[in-house]
């Protein structure tokens, strides 16, 4: 079996793109996706301690879950926001939203 | 200890519940009358909706003195929580009624909604007494807290405010979940005091619980909005619509600190930097957020820098790790929910008539509206922590502490603090007294709704400062049994 502390490393790696993607990108799409990367980190985590620590019992998974639901939610969100910014500036990039500045 | 289930553990949950059950109704009446649209009358009813929350919780739901975990041990219902809880309510009716006339939001039902729902996920986010409860009420309040910042249609600056709050937010809260996934990996619980006694017992590697903490931290920290994680509280705070800014800046806050002790019940035990570190970042957010509200024009910007300072004298009796400590900070909150609520409110009928952020427009305004400008001076007096009023107490309960627990040099700091902040908001108070009106500038009438709000809050305000024991007291209590 394929020990756990690959999966840490890979979700670690995952979590590392997604952070950089935050930082780096842009555009705010891009950067709704890099979010998405971390939160994929995060489960992929979960699911590894769940199997790997303790699989009778259910709290790893529900946690995975819960992570899943709030990650749609968010990104619903998010899009809805990035929608109503393009409509009103015709940009998508975060850098070029900047009304407010002192 | 976790009971087994009884059905009278849900009386302990009859005030989220009752926002629910308001929620719903405020969803029908909006669609079945229309004319309440026009009105305003649905920022009133949702205002008592959740007043009624508040009361069936104080009736029927307050805590009793055995701390058990209820729901398989996802919540644990204490005094500390029911005081958040109750502050969160008031400060959810506050916002209510302040929204009742504002441009862009005061016709939306599902504005409403979307702020009890907010109330909602605060008050589980005190309760909660499990790393898979904490995450989703946290998430509950923050996404509906997103579409609240970016809610008023037709304007540019809000759709901005919402998507920088949504962008930071979502960040942070990433990065929270990740210590928290990590936590669990190491200790295979979910539940905060079976990780308690895990990480006592060094389950979990000091590199490791290094990490966990600066993840942990990040997210709290974009709570409170505390240095360095307070880049975007400026620009969400003079975006957003102003009522949901005053929510954001009080209820939000004050549940950021109620999350930040119960996560430091878990980690602090084990890691001796954490609290060095937290003075730190309070020093920096207490400096950062005075020397920056020095510079600025528009007052909600102002407010913005103020309350990072305020995290930060807040901050200061966290790190004393002591009931006193958690008292003050109790007590402090209680203050400041009801003072920022009131500085916000004078803002809010300031600019529906005027139209105006800007602190050189409110010359004169000692002459357009004397009630107002009392209401200001109240408001802004209490803040700078002018005694008799509510905010030197708070200042007062957490000098004393930190004192107390031997941290001279931070009360000092605070001090100094505390002498900039007298400066900046004493110049509001000179623009609004002592300079002269615009020509012909007509004077500002206040709506009944607003001049009720506004009333409780001022009062609020003198009454926690002149009869501060009793206030004390119930902090004191709440505080019991935290660590």
């Amino acid at each position: 079996m394929v020990p756990l502390s690959w999966y840490l490393v890979l979700a670690a790696l995952l979590f590392s793109i997604g952070i950089y993607g935050v930082l780096a990108r842009a555009n705010a799409i891009g950067i709704l996706m890099a979010l998405e990367l971390m939160l994929n980190a995060v489960i992929l985590n979960l699911v590894a301690f769940w199997r790997y620590r303790g699989p009778t019992q259910v709290s790893g998974q529900m946690f995975a879950i819960i992570v899943f639901a709030v990650a749609a939610a968010e990104a619903a969100v998010g899009l809805a926001l990035i929608i109503s910014i393009y409509r009103r500036r015709g940009t998508v990039v975060a850098e070029e939203v900047s009304l407010l500045k002192w | 200890m976790i009971t087994p289930y009884t059905p009278a553990d849900w009386l302990v949950l009859l005030p989220e519940i009752a926002l629910v059950v308001v929620a719903v109704v405020l969803a029908v009446l909006d669609v079945s009358y229309p004319q309440l649209r026009r009105t305003g009358g649905l920022g009133i009813y949702a205002g008592l909706g959740i007043a009624a929350a508040g009361v069936l919780g104080i009736v029927f739901a307050q805590p009793g003195s055995d701390r058990t975990l209820l729901f398989g041990g996802m919540l644990r219902a204490d005094l500390f929580a029911f005081v958040f809880r109750m502050l969160v309510i008031f400060a959810g009716v506050m916002t209510a009624l302040l929204s009742s006339g504002v441009r862009g939001v005061s016709r939306h039902g599902e504005y409403f909604i979307l702020l009890i729902g907010a109330c909602l996920g605060m008050n589980l986010m005190a309760l909660s007494a499990d790393i898979i409860m904490l995450y989703l009420a946290l998430e509950t309040t923050s996404i509906a807290g997103y579409v609240l910042a970016g809610f008023a249609h037709g304007d540019d600056r809000t759709a901005e405010a919402g998507l920088k709050y949504f962008l930071f937010g979502a960040a942070t809260s990433g990065l929270l979940v990740y210590g928290l996934s990590l936590l669990y990996g190491f200790t295979g619980e979910t539940s905060l005091a079976a990780i308690a006694a895990a990480v006592r017992d060094g389950q979990v590697p000091p590199a490791a619980l290094l990490v966990i903490n600066m993840l942990l931290l990040a997210g709290i920290g974009f709570k409170l909005a505390a240095v360095p994680f307070h880049f975007w509280a400026p620009d969400v705070y003079e975006g957003a619509p102003t009522p949901v800014t005053a929510f954001i800046s009080t209820a939000s806050k004050a549940v950021g600190f109620a999350v930040l002790f119960r996560i430091m019940s878990v980690t602090v035990p084990a890691s001796a930097y954490l609290l060095p570190l937290l003075a730190a970042i309070s020093v920096l957010s207490m400096t950062l957020g005075n020397l920056a509200a020095l510079a600025q024009r528009n007052i909600k910007r102002m407010l913005a820098y103020s309350s990072i300072a305020h995290a930060g004298y807040v901050l200061m009796a966290v790190v004393t790790v002591s009931d006193l400590g958690t008292a003050a900070v109790v007590f402090y909150l209680l203050t400041y929910v009801v003072t920022n609520l009131a500085a916000f409110a004078v803002v809010i009928i300031f600019a529906r008539v005027s139209g105006s952020d800007e602190i050189a427009d409110y010359a004169g305004l000692s002459r357009r509206s004397p009630y107002l400008a009392l209401a200001m001076l109240v408001a802004f007096l209490s803040l700078a922590g002018v005694p008799p009023l509510a905010g030197f107490f708070g200042k007062m309960f957490v000098f004393a502490a930190v004192v107390k627990a031997g941290l001279i040099w931070l009360a000092i700091v605070g001090v100094l603090n505390a002498i900039i902040g007298i400066y900046y908001y004493l110049i509001v108070l000179k623009v609004v007294f002592v300079f002269p009106a615009p020509e012909g500038a007509a004077s500002i009438d206040v709506p009944r709704v607003y001049s009720f709000a506004l009333a409780v809050l001022c009062i609020g305000i003198v009454l926690l400062g002149t009869v501060a024991g009793p206030w004390f007291d119930l902090a004191l209590q709440s505080a019991q049994g935290i660590y």
